[in-house]
């Protein structure tokens, strides 16, 4: 698969031209989407852009920005000016961004092209793409099978070649696991790392935005140019708010075999344990953790995301944008609403957060919650003591088949080992590490990388030593 | 988790459910409960609730405005779905028996 490096190459040398690049992705989307539904949308003005970084790469060469010319896809839940900011959802099917996020402005200074916006589970709660208002979207090497959520555009629109890289956003998994379900690298940054401004808000406290890529060092460079301090969030980390983490040639690794031992698919073991091998035999160590707190994470996650998810969704109330239904008074417009705006999960995942955090039930779950993420943050720093990165599958099974999770707690289970990452903040980097056999079909299998907070530079040095130099 | 509870929690959220959706939730959301109630076998101790320095802090900037008069004001009001002239128009709130 292309990367945006060698685009780049090709681009500064003159073989290639953004022009040609557009006109591909434009091209794969017409010829493949109307079977994946990656896109929500296509922005025919990439064309023009186009036109204009390519005059530019003439006269500039490689003084030109870093991503001058590469197209790009976008997950909807992330504003650009001017376009359709939907969410996948009903209640905002015609709103249109007022303003860039601050990501999108990054990636604009840096010369990104964007060629449509992607699809996703409804306001990024689920993990298949299936809760998107527009239909799910299907995985590109497997039509029967999602593509994993809630990035799942995003994922979808590089596995099929659309775009060498994607933006998506991670509250517990959404770019991991559609990375891994989609055979592709996915960053989550450390919590601060990325400013959330003009990014729909879902779990506040966990949301996270990063790139969705070919190789390690592609997100690394797209990480860099989205990251930074940022007035407009407050919660953007400076660059030395942790110390620093040092970048090691040969690393010790540690695996959590006891959270392993239940509910992992047996060939998706195997995969992790040929690459724990693997690892060993290059001269990292390997120890095993114990984690005991970590395991709990599913829960804990299943209150705080859903408290804050009922508080950030109460902004959609038919009065100031977004779908208005017709009602006899305030109240009526208020909940017929939000009633017809709104699908399944999000009612749903409404629902539970006002249950957690009403009088007679705060202490006994949300309390509870926040406890479990305060051991959970003194464990980890406990075991990165001792170790550089912490080594799990990033989702217990390979991509599963649409409609095959009807239960909302089975779909829930796939975040296992995702969301620990999000409650406690610290970043994890995902890149397929080989595949199983289902049906004929070879589907990928991505392993996560841990590392403590601000250690964003660790895994991209891990992932470009393993994963990219293969 | 009764039928009760979740009508409740319905208007407290601001949702209008079907009775499909009651009967939907009210299994669903009980399975939920149950699971998540995993959380309350963790015990609070000395160390977890002693103050932690350094983890959350306040961040301030000038309260001041940064954007210029009117320049967002054309494109918010466009995504109003009902206005008068330049306001936005909402149903009665007061006396709203008369």
């Amino acid at each position: 698969m292309e990367t945006v490096s060698e685009l780049r190459k090709k681009f500064v040398a003159g073989e290639y031209t953004p022009t040609e690049a557009i006109e591909k992705s434009f091209s794969v989307i017409k010829e493949k989407d109307s079977d994946i539904n990656a896109f929500l949308e296509v922005y025919e003005d990439a064309l023009e852009q186009a036109k204009a970084a390519t005059d530019r790469y003439i006269k500039e060469g490689d003084a030109a920005p870093a991503l001058l010319g590469v197209p790009f896809a976008i997950k909807n839940n992330i504003l650009i000016k001017g376009k359709k900011a939907t969410g996948a959802s009903k209640i905002l099917e015609n709103y249109t961004a007022v303003y860039d996020a601050t990501i999108i402005k990054r990636l604009k200074a840096a010369g990104a092209i964007f060629v449509g916006a992607t699809n996703m589970d409804e306001f990024a709660m689920g993990g298949s793409t299936e809760n998107s208002a527009f239909g799910p979207t299907k995985n590109p090497l497997d039509t029967e099978r999602v593509p994993g959520g809630s990035s799942g555009g995003s994922a979808a629109a590089v596995a099929m070649g659309a775009v060498p890289a994607a933006i998506g956003t991670d509250t517990g998994g959404s770019i991991r696991q559609p990375a891994s379900f989609c055979g592709l690298v996915g960053f989550k940054p450390t919590y601060g790392a990325v400013s959330r401004y003009g990014l729909m808000a879902m779990g506040s406290s966990l949301d996270q935005a990063g790139p969705l890529t070919n190789s390690v060092a592609d997100a690394e460079l797209i990480h860099g140019v989205m990251a930074g301090k940022d007035e407009m969030d407050a919660t953007t980390l400076e660059s030395d708010s942790y110390p620093e983490v040092a970048v090691k040639e040969k690393m010790t690794f540690g695996v959590p075999r006891q959270f392993l031992s239940d509910g992992v698919d047996e060939d998706v073991l195997k995969v992790f344990n040929q690459h724990v091998a693997e690892l060993e035999a290059a001269g990292h160590k390997i120890v095993d953790v114990d984690l005991p707190i970590f395991e709990k994470g599913l829960a804990a996650y299943y209150i705080v995301m859903p408290a804050e998810v009922s508080s950030n969704l109460a902004r959609y109330d038919g009065i100031r944008y977004g779908f208005s239904a017709e009602g006899d008074n305030l109240l009526d417009v208020y909940e017929k609403s939000r009633a017809e705006g709104f699908g399944a999960e999000v009612k749903r995942r409404i629902l539970l957060g006002t249950h957690v955090l009403s009088s007679g039930y705060y202490d006994a779950y949300y309390g509870k919650a926040e406890l479990v993420r305060k051991k959970m943050r003194a464990e980890l720093n406990e075991v990165f003591k001792t170790v550089d990165i912490i080594l799990t599958p990033t989702a217990p099974t390979p991509a599963f088949k649409l409609g095959e999770k009807s239960d909302p707690l089975a779909m829930y289970r796939q975040d296992i080992f995702t969301v620990p990452v999000n409650l406690t903040g610290v970043p994890a980097l995902t890149f397929p590490m080989g595949s199983v056999e289902r049906e004929e079909k070879t589907l990928p299998i991505g392993v996560q990388y841990i590392a403590p907070h601000g250690g964003d530079s660790r895994l991209f040095a891990a992932g470009k030593a393993i994963y990219d130099a293969r | 988790m009764k039928r009760e509870d979740i009508e409740h929690l319905a208007r407290l959220s601001r949702l209008r459910l079907t009775e499909d959706e009651l009967s939907h939730f009210e299994s669903e959301l009980s399975s939920i409960m149950s699971y998540v109630g995993e959380v309350s076998s963790i015990a609070e101790s000395e160390e977890d609730s002693a103050p932690q320095v350094g983890v959350v802090y306040n961040v301030f900037r000038k309260d001041e405005v940064t954007n210029k008069p009117n320049e967002f004001t054309a494109d918010i009001i466009a995504e109003m779905p009902h206005t008068q002239g330049r306001m936005l128009s909402v149903k009665k709130i007061l006396n709203t028996e008369n």
